[in-house]
């Protein structure tokens, strides 16, 4: 009833009275708590504090003015933001019990636009990975077909957004976080550009990636939440002093969409190719001057990332000690035991993984070779997006090479994500802004029988989220695959 | 200090770290200050909760750059902060905030005086920001350490000299002055026994005909005193020595200072490997110092330690002693001139003032500045002279006061006492406390005349030749003038009357 | 391929016990990601700048302004351990 209607009819609703927050807070509630058994996608559900904060906007809407954007409409956070009073785990086991003494900066804009909080999503442990399958507490599973992943890391935001659990979620990405599972699951997301968005309360992964962005239904809904979530935090140093005011502008003649040769990369699926083609010849028809582009060293991209991130997470990580807060090893006889079986007690394969790799990059004798050449290379990418945005607006290409794999795909392979993500990572590198949006179903590759959903994305410019959104609007205007919903 | 041995050339540099004198943290902000609780001055910067970010504190830049301005460094363009990794109970985030390759102020020096007036200019190598970590309590026999934050992200100045120094004095007095520095720019109260200022010796000693710097060095911690870093590496030189005369070398390790003991004790080291991966921080942008900034900066410099040395011995000539001292505090030196230039004022517009040596006034002023003035200040615990009730001008006309004769030296103290716990000017409460001394002649012949003629023995008697009888006399005409007879007068009269 | 003992001294430097199976398994995890980042070598990165952040923002800075925190208690209630007011740890010395 209430379940993937986009954020202005539930305004309408509630501007309405046609239904109250505390009424469609109970629906989802009820949706989550009855459905979700079958994807997973919650780690936790705030139904206390969800009903009183929909109360709250009750309250709000019952009283004359204006009512902001978000009032009274539910959303489910990815549970990396910090949340006051509410558990927040990371999904991961050394934060099992960790409830935060303070709020997200967004989740603080999210409190003063009276939106009501459904629960923590589902995600790679500390948001290390591309399919949910790193968590401490399961895997979340894709709507679409329960045996495949959501891909990762936000894939409990995806999950629950594509099975019509919350009308929109909060994600981040770091390299392909937002992109890949918005792309796996049908879904629209909107990846922005670093620095838009607060990043103080968000549990760390990699400092100079990380951007904490959205998935919903449409563009015209990411927007609404850009101009929400975007702004300038006076507790996040390296947050732009840039104005948020985004519309809704659907006209692209004349907008020059480059397609980079480079993301057509061998190994890609055939019907994903097939897809972002179509998409691209709808791209045309409106108007748009598509274009074939290069940047050059866009596979190298993956490389630099499998560097910078976790020498990032090795530094991010350490404060997980048994100290101050979450898991602490009972069975440890020194203070050197303390750390040591602690973060192996509470610490994922994955995590591991990282922080060693991390660990050894920045080592005495390995730092020059490894992480300062990575960090050069990293300027070379940015340099070379800067020249190809001289000559285009937007890049298009697809979100990934290939539509959801079986779930434990990814637990074989421990370059999983840098290969699933290889088409996100270079322009997180940089630093730049993305939407995808669903462009259509394909086959798997591996015999699947249920076609999957395929995801376009459009990067622009540091800074430059109005074009990508316009691209993004102006293709969802006239196509209805982010109308599509998987069975129930 | 220990002679050293022939041939023998200790090898020291310093690492000192100053808390900056900010009202919050480095990167956050909860409060400075002291706490009488652990655990105060925190919050969820301090202790590193998942999520949080740092944001530079810009008094904390400010401070540091003055301070490597007045330590003669350069100040590069642009200085970015990195991580530096380790594990330990006190260091809540398993990273301290620091700057490694680009810190904000580089390759300067100090001038220190030394004792026999000669100049050994101090190499500062660099000078870098960084936050501090909190403490560890160990409680005695207890199978637990406590760790209290309230000290943790505290603003701190990390300077690092050449290894240019000697001696042990020579490290005192360049710890001396460096403190003086940092405390004349406002940088940091800089006091080793609360703990804002922290030294760490670097001590090695080259062996005889050896060239370059010795293949090792020993740090030394927990030094809380001038006269403990004194002490350390006068303990250290010898100790070093001794090795190297056995043809070995001592280790390279980190020794602390066990204060009972007067001894070194090497200490286990933090990180085995010292292996600090440090990396840029990509939690904050760099720094960028213009020209505009430097010179706004440059422009509100304090007259600095040795510059006011100099000229306090060239423009008012006083003892190196007492130079020495008064520049220990910055305020005190503003106010002493403020004195001297009131003094200026009442020779000009005062005729009796015009006949007194205007170089005896200063030396006196300077006299009351450092003792009984300081002496107020001190039990008063004011630290700013100027808080006090005393005006210069009035401390002034005290002086003029006493110079010319109007009050006893012991009067003078007695009306001090008054001025800095009342207020008032020395002249109301000198005749208000009936403290004015008696000089008019006339009024001083005629009590001796009354003396003489009531002590015929004693008069007797000093012309016999007993020159104590004269004391007595002295003492009798005091008594009747009420301890107020100016006694230069009382003397110069009594020996005329009994020629 | 990193040998068991630097993959030992990698856990150690981090602070994470691993036990004999799982040393192995990062010895080979790890020697994988080293030789996939190898061709990085090949890069010509002559005349390139370190970009350690991409925002190009500089002098960020807040004022010395003091804030009392007013939720140390839920600070606290997340630690494991504390002894009058202090964190409690395992003996340091």
């Amino acid at each position: 009833m209430f379940e993937y209607l986009e954020l202005s009819e539930l305004r309408n609703l509630l501007d309405t009275k046609q239904i109250s927050s505390v009424e469609l807070t109970k629906y989802f509630l009820h949706r989550i708590k009855s459905l979700d058994e079958k994807y997973n996608s919650f780690v936790t559900v705030t139904e206390d504090v969800a009903l009183a904060q929909a109360a709250q906007a009750d309250e709000f809407l019952a009283s004359p003015g204006e009512n902001p954007a978000l009032c009274g409409i539910p959303y489910a956070a990815k549970d990396l933001f910090c949340t006051k009073g509410v558990r927040t785990t990371a999904s991961s086991k050394i934060l099992d019990n960790y409830v935060p003494p303070y709020d997200a900066t967004v989740i603080t804009k999210l409190k003063e636009q009276k939106s009501v909080l459904l629960g923590k999503t589902n995600l790679d442990q500390f948001a290390h990975g591309s399919s949910t399958e790193t968590s401490a507490y399961g895997p979340s599973k894709n709507p679409w077909d329960t045996s495949r992943i959501p891909g990762g890391s936000s894939g409990g935001s995806t999950a629950a957004l594509a099975a019509g659990l919350c009308p929109w979620a909060l994600a981040t990405e770091t390299g392909g976080s937002i992109r890949l599972p918005a792309s796996l699951c049908g879904v629209s997301g909107w990846k922005p550009t670093y620095g838009r968005v607060s990043r103080y309360g968000c549990i760390a992964m990699a400092s100079s990636l990380d951007s904490m962005g959205a998935v919903a239904y449409s563009v015209k809904d990411l927007i609404i939440l850009a101009n929400v979530l975007s702004g300038q935090d006076p507790k996040d140093s390296t947050t732009g002093h840039k104005t948020a005011n985004f519309t809704v502008n659907s006209d692209i003649k004349g907008l020059r969409i480059g397609i980079p040769r480079e993301y057509f990369i061998e190994g890609m699926e055939a019907g994903v190719k097939a897809k972002i083609e179509e998409a691209i010849k709808e791209m045309e028809k409106l108007g748009a001057v598509i274009k074939e582009v290069s940047v050059p060293h866009t596979r190298y991209g993956s490389l630099v990332y499998a560097i910078v991130c976790p020498a990032e997470i090795a530094s991010n990580l350490s404060r997980y000690d048994g100290i101050r807060y979450g898991l602490s090893s009972k069975e440890a006889k020194s203070l050197y035991e303390v750390y040591a079986k602690t973060r192996d007690a509470g610490f994922g394969d994955e995590a591991k993984r990282r922080i060693l790799t991390g660990t050894y990059v920045l080592s005495a004798g390995y730092y020059d070779a490894y992480y300062k050449r990575a960090q050069k290379i990293r300027r070379l990418l940015v340099n070379e997006f800067e020249e190809v945005f001289k000559e285009v607006d937007v890049l298009a290409a697809p979100s990934s090479p290939n539509v959801a794999v079986a779930i434990g795909e990814a637990a074989s392979n421990p370059l999983f994500g840098y290969i699933a993500d290889q088409l996100n990572i270079p322009s997180s590198l940089a630093g730049l802004p993305a939407v995808s949006v669903p462009c259509g179903f394909a086959a798997p590759s591996d015999g699947g029988s249920t076609h999957m959903p395929v995801g376009l994305q459009f990067m622009g410019p540091q800074w430059g989220e109005q074009a990508v959104f316009n691209a993004g609007l102006a293709y969802q205007s006239v196509t209805d695959w982010h109308k599509q919903r998987p069975k129930a | 200090m220990d002679e050293v041995k022939d041939g023998y050339k200790p090898v020291i540099g310093l690492e000192i770290h100053v808390q900056l004198k900010t009202k919050s943290k480095m990167f956050g902000p909860a409060p400075m200050g002291e706490a009488e609780e652990a655990n105060v001055n925190i919050d969820e910067i301090v202790t590193g909760e998942p999520g949080v970010l740092p944001v530079v504190n810009k008094e904390a830049v400010r401070l540091g750059v003055m301070a490597g301005l007045a330590l003669n460094c350069t100040i590069p363009e642009f200085s970015k902060f990195d991580r530096k990794h380790y594990f330990y109970p006190d260091l809540p985030k398993g990273y301290q905030i620091s700057q490694y390759d680009e810190p904000i102020a580089q390759k300067g020096y100090v001038n220190v005086t030394m004792p026999d007036g000669r100049i050994k200019r101090v190499g500062i190598t660099r000078a870098h920001l960084e936050e501090d970590a909190g403490k560890n309590v160990h409680p005695e026999g207890l199978p637990y350490s406590l760790v209290d934050y309230n000290r943790a992200g505290a603003p701190l100045l990390e300077i690092v000299t050449d290894p240019d120094l000697e001696t042990a004095e020579e490290a005192r007095l360049f710890l001396e002055e460096l403190q003086r520095i940092v405390r004349y720019v406002g940088a940091s109260d800089a006091d080793m026994e609360k703990g804002s200022m922290r030294c760490e010796p670097n001590i090695s000693v080259r062996k005889p005909g050896e060239e370059g710097l010795p293949k090792y060095k020993v740090e030394v911690k927990n030094i809380n005193s001038f006269r403990f870093a004194e002490a350390a590496i006068n303990y250290e030189i010898p100790r070093q020595i001794e090795i190297l005369e056995q043809g070995g070398m001592p280790k390279q390790v980190t020794m602390g200072w066990n204060e009972k003991e007067s001894v070194t004790v090497e200490q286990r080291s933090k990180e085995e490997a010292n292996d600090y991966r440090y990396f840029p921080d990509p939690d904050l942008p760099v720094l960028q110092f213009t020209p505009e900034y430097l010179d706004d900066l440059r422009s509100r410099m304090p007259e600095l330690p040795a510059a006011k040395r100099v000229r306090f011995a060239e423009e008012y000539g006083l003892k190196p002693a007492d130079i020495d001292t008064l520049i220990n505090s910055k305020t005190l030196t503003y106010y002493f001139e403020d004195v001297v230039s009131e003094l200026r004022e009442w020779q000009t517009s005062d005729d009796a003032a015009k006949k007194l040596d205007i170089q005896k006034l200063i030396s006196k002023a300077a006299n009351w500045c450092l003792q009984d003035f300081s002496a107020a200040l001190n039990s008063a615990n004011l630290k700013d002279p100027y808080e006090s009730r005393v005006s210069p001008e009035n401390f002034a006309e005290l002086i003029v006061m006493i110079e010319n004769g109007t009050i006893s030296g012991s009067a003078a103290k007695t009306v001090f006492k008054v001025m800095f716990e009342k207020g008032g000017e020395p002249d109301n409460i000198m005749q208000d406390l009936g403290l004015a001394q008696v000089s008019d002649e006339g009024a001083i012949e005629a009590i001796i005349d009354q003396v003489l003629a009531e002590n015929a023995k004693a008069v007797a008697d000093y012309k016999a030749g007993a020159e104590k009888s004269f004391g007595f006399l002295v003492g009798q005409t005091m008594k009747a003038l009420k301890g107020q007879g100016n006694p230069g007068k009382v003397n110069e009269l009594l020996r005329k009357k009994l020629l | 391929m990193l040998t068991l003992d630097e993959v030992k001294k990698l856990g150690s430097l981090a602070r994470i016990e691993l036990s004999s199976e799982e040393l192995e398994q990062m010895q080979k995890d790890l020697s994988a990601i080293l030789d996939y980042v190898e061709e990085l070598k090949s890069v010509d990165v002559s005349g390139l700048e370190v970009l350690s952040q991409v925002t190009g923002l500089v002098n960020v800075q807040r004022q010395d302004e003091p804030k009392l925190c007013d939720f140390r208690d839920d600070i606290f209630a997340n630690a494991p351990e504390m002894k009058d007011g202090y964190y409690k740890v395992k003996a340091i010395l």
